[in-house]
């Protein structure tokens, strides 16, 4: 080896590599090869979860297939000074590119034009079937006589909503709000205001049974905790049996368990407790979405709790006893605090699954107990707009957010413990 | 109410024992400690000496006897009523509380004053030394400091008796040897009565008034320190304190306070007769390294030629170990400060000791 180097040149590894140089080499191959153990799975949460939800968040605000359907018609309709009708040169843009285009591509841009002003659907299906029979001009006059309401400003007006490439008008619909004619944020009507009420009643749904969960949970997991091993297994099974059972068989049974002419009431009768015809109405409704969740994620409240519970020491419950604290004294002031982390990962685990639950409040929620989840559901399936469910399932993602943030600057996240 | 003596300020009476209704974990323990004794618990895990700390804290509750605070029985008055500190093995410090809170938390509980309180909890951080770390949390202390706000904590509020669950067991060898120093002071200057349970002799040598060795249920001796290295009275004890010579024979004879046991090697060997009764019993003569004296002038009653296997040096001393009498792990302390030419491995050596410092014991 080279004797002669000095102290003030770079370290050289025995080839002549310089030290530096040698340990990056070293250490890429390394990270080159974790990093290819990983590769499956991070293109698999990329494409099945990071993908989708960033197109969701897209579609939430995304407000281009009209564009893309009549984009002459909203170029001319740009230079209209919104009083009284357009001109002739809209209704003659509108008349070609309605006339020439799909049948498809005008029935998404129609429901579309429908969350503007509902009508529009109708008017423009019925409208291009009548358009094949014109084949010249003045189209203004032409269009009215085939449907009156060609000739409601309010029509065009609506249509000004749709000009920008995005829109918050999911958002607002979201929230019970809406654009009028002239963008002006207003309240929806009356009654057609859903979703604040569905709001509300997601969040109570959700704290009642984070907040019975962790009611039933904390003895259990404590009990878990503190028995002796042939006790606890057997309790570990009673918890986890549920579990391991299908949701849906669950749920059913609890339909058969609520209803009116069920198990419970029926009990509850036989043993004269209740009147015949006083039966508790304990399905479909909201104290019926309550029961059942409470049951179904009682697990996700025991499992966090035991496993920080299994590592707060008994000797902290006997040092207490010893220094002079009742037991009562001794369990609140120093078992309880330690079982923090476990509690907060308990109830912030549990929140989340409920407040997206769909399942249960779909089969026993009847009108009154259907959550926001449910709603998402409805517009995916049944009305098909996508936009209003991917608001929805922003604003829970960022509540869920903000309940993070909130709980990190409050207890801490470093806190949670999940084992 | 029973009469209760002057010197005995903790008192066990035909207390037993069992968890499982079938095997005996202490049996008929009878203990007397005097108020400001350091007394030790030594023995073997699972010799019961623990389970014993447990029922004077309160924490298990004897099956039969009695156990007298002050001389009045405790039994019945749960751990939280007893007044009794404790130090326990793992330290048991309340993780989300501060040093002081820790201190704090036995004062808040028996309702002081906040002043009286904080007054409290600086001499307590004083005596351990402890001034700048009120308000850590335990895990950023490091073991040496968390013992001593375990310590701390278990005299802040003045109780009258302090127990202590093998306390310096998770520690590094230096580090517990000055806490045993330090703990040993402590007791001196306040004066409290401790019990101890260890199962590190040395420990138990170093800070005790009296040790009671206990093995199987049972103390088996119970002396002060010097009396309990010199005076064995049990193979058990005699092995299980400090380093020890055995050498197995039969009792040839009995003369009183004195017996002759023959080893296997056919060398009668002169003893302290101690607990063997019959001539024709089994018998175990222990003897202590450092009593053994090496091509010695004078004139001892038991005097055997031996050959010397290994020698290690230890630089105080040099460990020798040699094969008399039938046993080749005999081991001879020479001081270092002998120089004899002939001392090395495979030579013969004249070795020399008293029939005083022999003691022929039962087989175990």
């Amino acid at each position: 080896m080279n004797q002669t180097q000095t102290s003030t040149g770079p370290i050289l590894t025995t080839d002549g590599i310089p030290l530096k140089v040698s340990l990056k080499k070293a250490e890429r191959i390394n990270k080159i090869r974790a990093f290819l153990l990983v590769l499956p799975l991070l293109a698999f949460i990329l494409i099945t979860f990071l993908v989708p939800i960033g197109d969701m968040l897209a579609r939430s605000v995304d407000d281009r297939q009209i564009n893309t359907v009549f984009p002459k018609t909203f170029e001319v309709y740009k230079k209209w000074d919104r009083q009284g009708l357009p001109s002739e040169e809209v209704y003659k843009t509108m008349f070609f590119e309605l006339k020439n285009s799909e049948g498809y591509s005008v029935g998404k841009a129609s429901t579309r034009m429908n969350y503007s002003k509902s009508g529009w659907k109708s008017l423009l299906k019925k409208s291009k079937r009548k358009f094949k029979k014109i084949e010249e001009g003045p189209f203004k006059e032409q269009m009215i006589a085939i449907d009156k309401k060609w000739a409601d400003p309010e029509y065009w007006l609506a249509l000004g909503q749709m000009v920008d490439p995005t829109t918050m008008g999911y958002y607002l619909n979201a929230v019970d709000l809406k654009y009028d004619s002239s963008k002006n944020i207003v309240q929806q009507k009356e009654n057609r205001r859903i979703y604040n009420k569905t709001w509300i009643k997601t969040f109570k749904v959700s704290l009642l049974v984070t907040l019975f969960c962790l009611l039933l949970g904390y003895p259990i997991s404590y009990l878990l905790a503190t028995l002796p091993m042939k006790y606890s297994n057997l309790l570990m099974i009673c918890v986890l049996l549920p579990f391991w059972t299908s949701l849906l068989v669950r749920t059913v049974a609890w339909m058969v368990m609520l209803q009116q002419k069920g198990v419970l009431n029926n009990l509850l009768v036989m043993s004269n407790l209740i009147a015949d015809e006083n039966r508790f109405q304990l399905m479909y409704n909201q104290t019926a979405v309550v029961i059942v969740m409470t049951q179904i994620l009682l697990p996700f409240m025991v499992l966090p709790l035991y496993s920080v519970m299994k590592t707060i020491s008994p000797t902290y419950m006997r040092a207490a006893l010893n220094l002079g604290a009742s037991p009562m004294h001794a369990f609140y002031k120093i078992y309880m605090p330690n079982s923090v982390p476990g509690v907060s990962a308990g109830c912030l685990l549990v929140f989340i699954i409920a407040i997206g639950y769909y399942i249960t409040p779909e089969l026993v929620g009847g009108k009154d107990g259907q959550m926001v989840g449910n709603w998402i559901a409805y517009h995916l399936k049944t009305t098909l707009n996508w936009g209003l469910c991917a608001s929805l399932g922003a604003i829970l993602l960022a509540m869920m957010t903000v309940l993070y943030w909130a709980y990190n600057k409050i207890v801490g996240i470093e806190n949670i413990k999940l084992g | 109410m029973r009469m209760s003596q002057k010197d005995s300020f903790v008192k066990f009476e035909k207390v037993d024992k069992s968890y499982d209704g079938e095997i005996l974990v202490v049996k008929d323990l009878n203990l007397d400690v005097p108020k400001g004794e350091f007394l030790t618990m030594l023995g073997p895990s699972g010799s019961g000496k623990t389970t014993v700390l447990m029922m004077l804290a309160g924490f298990e509750t004897p099956t039969s006897g009695e156990i007298y605070l002050d001389g009045n029985p405790i039994s019945s008055i749960p751990p939280n009523k007893r007044g009794i500190g404790m130090v326990f093995q793992n330290y048991a410090l309340f993780p989300h509380m501060t040093v002081k809170e820790n201190l704090a938390f036995p004062l808040e509980v028996r309702k002081m004053e906040k002043t009286e309180i904080d007054e409290k909890v600086g001499n307590a951080l004083a005596m351990v030394e402890l001034q700048d770390f009120g308000n850590r949390m335990p895990l950023q202390l490091s073991g040496g400091q968390q013992q001593r706000v375990a310590l701390a904590r278990s005299l802040v509020f003045e109780p009258r008796l302090v127990l202590m669950d093998e306390p310096l067991g998770a520690l590094d060898k230096n580090l517990r040897e000055q806490m045993q120093y330090e703990i040993k002071h402590i007791h001196e200057k306040i004066g409290i009565t401790v019990v101890y349970v260890t199962h590190d002799q040395s420990e138990a040598l170093t800070m005790s008034n009296r040790i009671a060795v206990f093995n199987d249920g049972k103390i088996q001796q119970i002396s002060s320190p010097d009396i309990l290295y010199e005076k064995p009275n049990s193979s058990f004890v005699a092995q299980f304190i400090g380093e020890n010579n055995q050498l197995k024979g039969k009792v040839k004879s009995i003369n009183g306070e004195n017996c002759i046991v023959t080893t296997e090697s056919g060398d009668d060997i002169h003893a302290l007769k101690i607990n063997v009764n019959n001539n024709g019993d089994g018998s175990l003569v222990s003897l202590r390294p450092e009593r053994v004296a090496i091509n010695s002038s004078e004139n001892f009653e038991n005097n055997f030629d031996a050959k010397v296997k290994e020698l290690i040096y230890l630089g105080d001393h040099i460990r020798s170990r040699v094969e008399v009498c039938g046993n080749d792990q005999f081991i001879v302390k020479i001081p270092n400060s002998y120089k004899e030419a002939n001392l090395k491995e495979g030579s013969t050596v004249k070795l020399s000791w008293k029939a005083s410092d022999s003691r022929a014991l039962d087989l175990n």
